[in-house]
């Protein structure tokens, strides 16, 4: 699938996302670096899992695969921010953080900043799309995953 | 042979016999280390109860209390050290869960005397209201901070929002919260907030933290430390206050609310609708029978959401029953964070509302309820575990 990708929404300086020592989350965040959301899915009772665990919630079987989905959903909810409380964001607020849900994969959600205006008016249940934005310089290299209105 | 559940309850079999607290300021302003203030809380509580300290044989904690149990029973001299429970689970989700595990200890039989007490100094240990300044996150925060939810009010904030968007909650209903709290603030000499009185034009041009949380939405930031003492039931009548019993106390969640992240199926939920139904029946009381409510403001959106499931109002009438007309002593309906709570009086990780509910009992809150047999606390809505406590005099057991 080919999204758009995105120079970066926040300033350098916030913590690098990287897995757990268990490497529980590893699949995800190697997923973003190439351009792929992908979730839990149990290959036993199909259930959706995010975020992950090392046992399916609904069935307990072990055997849980990471599936790519598409990124497309809609806003949960969202919250404008104003006061910085990193150092960092001193200079760029106001942002947005959308929590977005998506329903072709069992109504998991995602949390991510919604691209645009910051001072744009947010609508719950509004679709959107996912936009990745790569940190290859990053210590780790990363990547995330935001949102925009389609 | 096993008991039924409902014969398994703490309701009237331990007693508050003492409460005390550290002197209350802003963040960075106490002289004290934090162990020193859990030392004096302690004292204090001690003092209040005409109890020798050595004599305390239990410590009960939460949210990762760092004066840790037998450091203070060494430089208390304790006698023995019997009992030291801390309840899983950061925020205010434990500042109840600590007094029922204390009082479990006594009903137990494995204490005689248990301080439950927080001890929390953010000017000396970094202030909740920052990020971690830190080079890489994992687990759920890595889902979060490269996008700017970096502290309390990002994370939560969000919560409130779907809550308010699904039953037509407006933001006059929070602001009640924060002017009720500000009222009864000024009537404490304890309150950091004394002195700072807040109307309804100030609240309105008040800064944004987070939409929809004003600055006064939002919890101070403060060093201080707060404990009181238990004891058997049998034994409260060897001290000097007026007894307080606990009539009842819950703690938990419902279905996968630690689901991470923000992926808990009961989302815009404060967390106790399976929580608050446990404590009434341990209590063997319902809504109507409590006369005033000190419910744990981390930020006031989530006040709506605990005493809605507390069952004092549904969310859809959220908007007609938080008027700060019903939220103030000595007779509003339900007064509400009587002591200023953690956004006016002082930031004690909501363990300063539990001795609030005591003083209701005693009758000695400087906001003075009118119905105060029965008092509930609770804490920590958003969290997983949250927890809640009844209290109640003897006429109410």
């Amino acid at each position: 699938m080919n999204y758009p990708h995105v120079a970066s929404y926040m300033p350098p300086g916030l913590p690098v996302p990287v897995p757990e020592p268990d490497g529980l989350s590893a699949p995800y965040w190697q997923g973003l670096q190439e351009n792929r959301l992908r979730v839990q899915r149990c290959t036993r009772c199909k259930g959706w899992q995010f975020g992950p665990e090392w046992l399916c919630h609904r069935c307990h079987a072990f055997d849980i695969a990471w599936i790519e989905v598409a990124a497309r959903g809609r806003i949960y909810s969202w919250e404008r921010v104003w006061h910085p409380s990193h150092p960092v964001l001193k200079d760029r607020v106001p942002y947005l953080v959308v929590l977005v849900e998506l329903p072709h994969a069992g109504g998991v959600r995602m949390v991510g900043n919604l691209l645009g205006n910051p001072l744009q008016h947010v609508q719950i249940g509004a679709e959107v799309e996912g936009v990745f934005e790569h940190h290859p310089d990053g210590h780790p290299p990363y990547s995330l995953l935001h949102w925009r209105v389609c | 042979m096993t008991a039924s559940a409902s014969a398994r309850s703490l309701r009237g079999r331990v007693a508050i016999v003492g409460i005390g607290e550290s002197e209350y300021t802003r963040h960075g302003r106490s002289p004290d280390a934090e162990f020193k203030l859990a030392l004096k809380a302690i004292l204090a509580a001690c003092a209040d109860a005409g109890l020798d300290p050595r004599e305390i044989d239990g410590f009960a904690s939460y949210a990762d209390e760092r004066s840790e149990a037998s450091r203070l029973a060494a430089a208390l001299g304790t006698r023995r050290l019997r009992s030291a429970t801390m309840q899983w689970g950061g925020g205010g989700g434990g500042c109840c869960a600590a007094v029922a595990n204390g009082a479990a200890a006594i009903a137990g039989g494995f204490a005689d005397c248990v301080v439950v007490f927080r001890s929390l100094a953010q000017g000396q240990h970094g202030r909740f209201g920052q990020a971690p300044q830190v080079e890489t996150i994992s687990g759920e925060r890595a889902y979060l901070m490269p996008y700017g939810v970096v502290a309390p009010p990002q994370r939560f904030a969000m919560r409130v929002r779907r809550f308010m968007h699904e039953h037509g909650v407006r933001q006059e209903a929070l602001r009640a919260i924060a002017l009720a709290s500000y009222h009864h603030a000024q009537a404490n000499p304890r309150a950091v907030m004394r002195g700072r009185p807040l109307d309804e034009a100030t609240y309105d041009a008040s800064r944004w933290i987070v939409e929809p949380f004003h600055l006064y939405d939002c919890c101070m930031e403060n060093d201080g430390a707060a404990a009181l003492i238990l004891v058997p039931s049998e034994r409260a009548k060897d001290f000097p206050n007026k007894p307080v019993f606990l009539l009842g106390a819950a703690s938990g969640s419902d279905y996968r609310a630690g689901a991470i992240p923000h992926n808990a199926p009961a989302y815009a939920s404060g967390g106790f609708d399976t929580v608050a139904p446990e404590l009434y029946r341990m209590a063997g009381v319902g809504p109507s029978d409590v006369g005033v409510v000190q419910s744990y403001d981390n930020f006031t959106g989530g006040v709506v959401m605990a005493l809605a499931e507390h069952g004092f109002f549904k969310p859809a009438d959220a908007n007609d029953f938080l008027t700060f007309e019903n939220l103030i002593a000595p007779v509003g309906r339900l007064p509400l964070n009587t002591s200023g709570g953690n956004l006016a009086e002082c930031y004690v990780h909501g363990f300063e509302l539990v001795l609030e509910a005591v003083r209701q009992v005693r009758g000695t809150s400087t906001s003075q309820a009118a119905r105060n047999d029965v008092a509930l606390v609770i804490g920590g809505p958003m969290v997983t575990p949250v927890s809640n406590l009844l209290l109640g005099s003897a006429a109410a057991l």
